[in-house]
């Protein structure tokens, strides 16, 4: 029987002829949409990244970078964005996981879970504008709320609607948009509480209150922390609900980014809104760091179907 | 009902929306027995498990064991053991955690000194007790399910129930570990109720074994006894394998291959009907001049199993010790004849 | 979750429409006060319900420029994901598994970089766009299919864990199929469910983007939306109220077919 000749395909004949190249022409295949993310992705962060070790005149200098650490200014703002993410994403992890919850008990795949599901994906991505809005119409001047609080309880806060430009204010309308938020990405680690857990406990002799103290809530709470931070980036990097609330520049860090930005209050200086980008950038890093670690740990746990 | 029946089902009956779960289950366990609960996807028989653990509802009848009925009482209560298909071992526990989970419940309130060393005797009782500190995504699937049984065990239950614990195992795996599940229930001496659909598994290892069908059980009776002795045709069909022949029957039995075969009870009395007869029945003999050719020969270890064709045209699988079949070959003309006490005619 | 006998109790039941209520009420006052507000007529002191408000958006040049040119740039943003990111992730998938981590970072770097800090560093490069290309905020799209990435990606990935693509690909590729036809009639359709989810979500984000058109001078629709706020809040508002209606019924009427699945396994072995 002639033997016959098969072509080496092997790592022997890897750098020589149009084998090698034919197999990395699938390469070819992801150019256009690393050019594109180069572009738009890769291109606005460096600009950040470099640009916020660079001063006005374009030179290297850590200058303005170290300046905004002995601002006041800037630590106010810094601290006040700090406080308002920590606890929006506080009130609206534990309002959204009961939220989910309720839904997850209720009847799996009926009109009441669409449409909550449904409009918490909506209610999340809420643009700013519109939260805002709405909550003038309730709290705001001749607002709902306020207008009947004016009729029935003259002397609270509620029927003067200053509070709502403040801390106090920004806190109750930022935690509008962190409830659907929660619910959107607890719901799946709800949806994957085995009943075996609850049946094994049950029938082992737990009751109610012990299935939870030990197995419900010890294997949701990475979960729920996780969640808790994305929130947490969530409201520290949110821009448009405040722009359309208050005005005073200084109030949060993404305020003071875009008034550096922009060049109506005299004089625009791009060179502190990179730095103060990337100061945001660096906690924002941080924090979803954290989050990737504790999927991690999560993700051990999840056995496949 | 004998002085040892240790759990009584009573007339049990559940739907859901149209679909009738149970209808009418009754069924006596005895202490010490291990019943196997067989048949096919939706004849009711976990359903009926998980009556018995608690955690189902019924519309109608009684659960009682040791002469209490417990219909009502809640699942926390009854002191079942309980092992699931799957996935039921806590995923954030250590081996070792999960067979104490029990203990440490205010049911069964253990000190620490006492949990672990009834944990490290379950531990070695299921053979894992190297494995104590792993956690469940760290073992396979068949150690998982022998953490999941020791720590059923741990609280000394009452009822032992199994919820076709092997299906979501590999065949070698399910044959080693069943073993084991036998062994260990007759060594500890606890009632057991073992759901499964893979009837070589029931007659392996249950000491009676209940075969049920849209939510009531055919007949209930030690393995040998629902092998020889089938009550009814869906019996005889479910467990073990059946040749399907021809035949006529009259005065308690019908005429085939060249004997006369008497028919079981509950059979038809005459005509025309199905004999449900089993491959070892048939007695196979290198003949020249046979009624029957073989088609293949199929090799299983210990048995082997011969494709014949009956000269009429009807094809039967019969089934020889494999010594017996090594001077057939394929095409080898056969004399077929019956040697039998009694088959199922429907 | 839990069993037939834990649904049903009444203690269960009671903490749910408890909990549902509560936060049932914290959602639903503000939405329902933008439809009161909406609806109440211009200047204070008068009363009564009118759909004044509503009726003016038709009338309203710029928001209706503004609207059509958002829904135009949400097209765009799909036809992006369509056939620039959802290829390439299943291109990956398929053919590159060693690009296949490096993918899935670079799609999660916008995660990292919110909106605020995107504007920063692109400003210039749009800028130059809008002199030497186009001043429509349409070509926002490009930098909006960026902001959505990790949304597309994750419900892609979601897709592609349920399916066993490779095979798939191998088995339509013996069976005679092009790349292409491989590609577009067999790999596609599986991930259907998840094109559909991250092209709903596109079209919220770009309806709802403000941080970068807004600072970049772009009229997009949710700058339009703020302008008018300042000049007639009950016209803001009800404007606002109907975006987020149009949004939430385009969402219903994606099939969720996983929950439909779950409803329709009734076990009763």
């Amino acid at each position: 029987m002639r033997q016959v000749q098969y072509s080496r395909t092997g790592s022997a004949n890897r750098r020589a002829g149009s084998r090698y190249w034919r197999s990395k022409s699938a390469y070819l295949g992801v150019i256009p949409f690393f050019l594109f993310t180069a572009l738009f992705l890769f291109y606005p962060t460096l600009n950040v990244v470099i640009g916020a070790f660079r001063d006005q005149q374009n030179r290297f200098s850590t200058e303005i970078l170290f300046g905004l650490l002995k601002s006041d200014r800037a630590r106010q703002t810094f601290f006040n964005s700090l406080e308002i993410s920590a606890i929006t994403a506080i009130a609206g992890a534990i309002l959204g996981a009961l939220f989910a919850w309720a839904l997850v008990t209720g009847k799996p795949g009926g009109i009441f879970y669409r449409i909550s599901v449904a409009l918490s994906s909506v209610l999340a991505q809420f643009g700013g504008v519109m939260l805002a809005f709405a909550f003038l119409a309730t709290f705001g001047f001749n607002g709902v709320v306020s207008s009947l609080a004016l009729k029935v309880l003259p002397n609270s806060f509620l029927a003067n609607s200053a509070w709502l430009f403040e801390m106090k204010g920004l806190i109750v309308v930022y935690t509008f948009f962190q409830i659907p938020l929660m619910v959107l990405v607890f719901l799946p680690t709800l949806e994957n509480l085995r009943p075996q857990w609850r049946e094994a406990s049950d029938s082992l002799g737990g009751k109610s209150l012990e299935y939870w103290l030990r197995i419900g809530i010890p294997v949701l709470t990475p979960s729920f922390v996780g969640a808790a931070l994305l929130l947490f980036v969530n409201s520290f990097s949110a821009y448009a609900t405040a722009a359309n609330l208050i005005n005073i520049s200084s109030f949060l860090l993404p305020l003071q980014i875009a008034e550096a930005l922009s060049s109506e209050v005299g004089g625009a200086n791009p060179a502190e809104a990179k730095a103060l980008a990337l100061y945001m950038v660096i906690v924002v890093i941080i924090v979803m760091t954290l989050y990737a670690l504790l999927r991690r740990r999560v993700s051990k746990w999840e056995q496949t179907r | 009902m004998s002085a040892s029946t240790y759990v009584q089902l009573v007339d049990l009956s559940k739907h859901f929306g149209q679909v009738k779960a149970l209808d009418g289950l009754t069924l006596d366990i005895a202490q010490g027995e291990l019943v196997a609960l067989l048949g096919p996807s939706g004849c009711g028989k976990t359903t009926a498990l998980r009556s018995l653990a608690g955690l189902q509802e019924l519309d109608r009848g009684q659960v009682i064991v040791d002469g209490k009925d417990i219909t009502f009482q809640n699942a926390s209560k009854r002191g079942m053991g309980m092992v699931f298909q799957a996935y039921s071992l806590f995923p954030h526990m250590s081996a070792r955690e999960n067979v104490e989970y029990g203990l440490k419940l205010r049911a069964h309130k253990t000190p620490a000194a006492t949990r672990k060393t009834r944990s490290g005797e379950l531990l070695d009782l299921v053979g894992l007790a190297t494995h104590a500190n792993h956690y469940p995504h760290q073992l396979s699937g068949g150690q998982q399910q022998r953490i999941a049984l020791a720590r059923a065990l741990a609280i000394s239950p009452k009822v032992l129930l199994l919820d076709e614990p092997l299906s979501a195992l590999d065949a070698k795996v399910r044959t080693q570990l069943r073993e084991e599940i036998r062994r260990i229930q007759i060594e500890l001496g606890t009632t057991t109720l073992f759901v499964t659909h893979d009837q070589e598994e029931a007659l392996g290892i249950a000491d009676r074994v209940g075969v049920m069908r849209n939510g009531v059980l055919e007949q209930i009776a030690t393995p040998a006894e629902l092998y020889n002795s089938p009550k009814t045709a869906f019996v005889a069909e479910f467990v073990g394998l059946t040749n399907q022949l021809k035949v006529s029957v009259s005065g308690g039995s019908f005429e085939i291959l060249g004997s006369k075969v008497k028919t079981l009870a509950g059979s038809i009395g005459s005509g025309s009907g199905t004999a449900l007869i089993r491959p070892e029945m048939f007695d196979v003999k290198a003949n020249k001049n046979g009624n029957a050719k073989i088609i293949s020969i199929g090799f299983l270890g210990a048995l082997c199993r011969l494709a014949i064709n009956l000269n009429d045209g009807v094809r039967i699988i019969a089934q020889l010790p494999s010594a017996d079949c090594s001077e057939f070959t394929t095409g080898s003309s056969v004399e077929l004849s019956l040697s039998t006490s009694g088959v199922f005619v429907k | 979750m839990g069993t037939d006998t834990m649904k049903r109790t009444w203690k269960v039941q009671l903490w749910r429409r408890f909990i549902i209520a509560i936060v049932a009420f914290y959602l639903l006052v503000p939405l329902y006060s933008m439809l009161d507000f909406s609806t109440k007529p211009f200047g204070l002191g008068n009363s009564g319900r009118t759909l004044a408000s509503w009726k003016i958006i038709p009338s309203q040049p710029d928001l209706l420029i503004a609207i059509s040119r958002s829904l135009i740039t949400a097209g765009i943003v799909m036809l992006l994901i369509l056939f620039l990111i959802v290829p390439t992730v299943l291109w990956v998938h398929l053919k590159l598994p060693a690009l296949r981590r490096p993918l899935e970072l670079i799609c999660l770097i916008p995660l990292a970089i919110p909106a605020i800090v995107v504007v920063v560093g692109i400003a210039p490069l749009y800028r130059w766009i809008s002199i030497n290309l186009t001043e429509s905020p349409i070509s926002l799209a490009a930098v909006y299919s960026m902001l959505i990435l990790p949304y597309t990606y994750r419900s892609l990935s979601a897709a592609l864990d349920a399916v066993d693509i490779h095979t798939l690909a191998e088995a339509a590729k013996t069976l005679g199929a092009s790349t292409f036809r491989m590609m577009t009639g067999v790999i596609m359709p599986t991930v259907r469910t998840g094109i559909m989810n991250g092209s709903f979500i596109a079209i919220a984000l770009v309806l709802g983007e403000f941080t970068i058109s807004n600072i970049l001078n772009y009229k997009a629709f949710q700058v339009v939306v703020a302008q008018i706020g300042r000049a007639n809040g009950h016209v803001a508002v009800a404007v606002s109220l109907a975006s987020i209606i149009f949004v939430l019924l385009l969402l219903l009427m994606v099939p969720s077919k996983k929950r439909q699945k779950e409803v329709l396994d009734v076990d009763i072995d």
